[in-house]
């Protein structure tokens, strides 16, 4: 992939001047390539002309905003260019069919829990789901399914608990705000995800909000929901699980504040440096016998879905093998 | 068929459905979808800058009905010339061509093409008399494959590697 994303941390002015997009800032104002840009995450405080959007919005360039404390806050999502009636149509059969959005749901659970399974046997802990995921074969309901993720999921926080170190144990799963320095740090990851893969749905021309697992009144583009179930164990949990093995996020990381913890300016500094250096890792895909970048395996998951609307091959979630 | 029979009066397809035909009908299918890939193809970039910064003072970029023209010269008889990278897909190239032949002929034009490789620096002319039925076949042929309810199985071959639809083809 030639286009990088782009983040910026610092306060700022995003501008247009004639062909040329530039961030400026205390530091002066820098060029920046618009050809190699992908997307763009904003965290800092940034001021955006709409020069800047139109051209932006010309490149199909998403922008993804993120308020005071790192949580996403929504995207400039251009114009769709990528449009297929036909997909469309059978995206939203596979939703309307209760058979079929049952068995897509279904497959998002058991791929989001063969990773959780397989990242635990990175770190060492033998476990398998293989008694919740026989229970999630017989359900017919969709909370029924989400009941099992969620039993998975929370079997999963427990087991990973043991073999973090003191101080950074998620103990129980809070949110909004995160209760402890491990809960602010995988949701900070999984916002950040969340918008990458919304990212990469916009490429593509599936309809971000029409879901399966997630309901699509969710007033979110709850495709990305479904997608990150995969992808939330396989990148954003090994992430927060290095970054705290090796003593990259520290306690003077994080701050209590409105009896909840945040990653401070450095903190959030240091996760992103380690997940943009992440989504450019890349691994060896052994059936398309080449190399693909982490984040580009979010699409390639786009486009098993895409195969599986249109009927060209059932959709087996990824499972990392890496 | 003759070109009698055939309901030829509503020929809405596009040059290079017939083109992707003899590359690959999974493709095809895909692209009448609008499930495209060209977006994202370095091969298509650069097609585009070869067709935009060359032939400077031809008529370029002659759309008639659906079909798409890189360049006419207009003498004794019209000329459609279309420009190409290399020769490895000429059998679709020259398809192409001689369905713009064909479409002009139907619209009582008669043209003759010409298939421009500048990187190797040589000229194709290409006639319709005599391909009428090969075109006719293909044209039914698109219109089959497009209505298929799922795309065709593809097929691994040598060209997979550097196509748009490689990582949705085979992953």
């Amino acid at each position: 992939m030639r286009k990088r994303s782009l983040t910026l941390l610092s306060d700022g002015t995003l501008l247009r001047k004639e062909n040329t997009l530039y961030f400026e800032n205390a530091q002066g104002r820098k060029p920046l390539a618009i050809e190699g840009i992908y997307d763009i995450y904003v965290y800092g405080h940034v001021n955006i002309t709409s020069q800047a959007l139109h051209f932006l919005a010309q490149r199909g360039i998403v922008v993804h905003f993120f308020n005071h404390y790192g949580y996403y806050d929504g995207s400039f999502y251009p114009r769709e260019c990528l449009n297929s009636g036909e997909l469309i149509i059978k995206q939203v059969e596979h939703y309307l069919h209760k058979e079929k959005r049952l068995k897509l749901a279904k497959l998002f659970v058991v791929g989001g829990a063969k990773n959780m399974e397989r990242n635990l046997r990175r770190w060492g802990i033998n476990v398998d789901f293989s008694e919740l995921l026989k229970e999630l074969e017989s359900v017919e309901k969709i909370t029924e399914v989400m009941n099992v993720e969620a039993r998975i999921r929370q079997e999963y926080y427990a087991l990973w608990d043991e073999h973090l170190p003191e101080g950074f144990k998620i103990v129980k799963r809070t949110r909004r705000p995160p209760q402890n320095e491990m809960n602010a740090l995988i949701s900070f990851l999984n916002s950040r995800l969340y918008a990458t893969i919304v990212s990469e749905i916009y490429n593509t021309q599936l309809i971000p909000t029409v879901s399966y697992l997630h309901e699509p009144s969710e007033r979110r583009f709850s495709l990305a929901l479904d997608l990150s179930e995969i992808f939330k164990p396989m990148i954003a949990d090994r992430i927060a699980n290095r970054l705290v093995k090796q003593g990259i996020a520290r306690k003077e990381h994080f701050r209590a504040e409105l009896n909840g913890v945040l990653l401070n300016d450095e903190g959030k500094r240091a996760v992103i440096k380690e997940y943009n250096e992440e989504m450019v890792k890349s691994v060896r895909h052994p059936k398309l016998k080449k190399n693909v970048t982490k984040q580009r395996l979010i699409r390639l998951e786009a486009y098993k879905l895409i195969k599986h609307l249109v009927g060209a091959q059932e959709y087996d979630p990824l499972v990392a093998w890496f | 068929m003759s070109s009698e029979e055939y309901p030829l009066n509503n020929l809405l397809i596009r040059g290079i459905e017939i083109n992707y035909l003899f590359v690959c009908p999974t493709k095809l299918w895909y692209f009448a979808k609008g499930i495209t890939m060209e977006q994202e193809s370095e091969w298509v970039d650069l097609g585009r800058f070869l067709h935009e910064r060359s032939y400077f003072g031809e008529e370029k970029d002659v759309q008639i009905g659906p079909i798409s023209i890189d360049f006419i010269r207009r003498g004794g008889v019209i000329e459609v010339h279309e420009v190409k990278h290399g020769k490895k897909m000429e059998k679709a190239h020259e398809m192409q061509a001689l369905y713009y032949l064909y479409y002009l002929r139907r619209h009582g034009i008669k043209a003759k093409g010409v298939l421009h490789y500048p990187k190797l620096n040589e000229t194709k002319e290409i006639t319709l008399d005599g391909r009428e039925d090969d075109i006719e076949k293909a044209i039914m042929e698109v219109e089959r494959i497009e209505s298929l309810p799922a795309p065709p199985r593809p097929r691994m071959k040598s060209i997979c590697r550097k196509c748009a639809y490689y990582e949705l083809c085979w992953v």
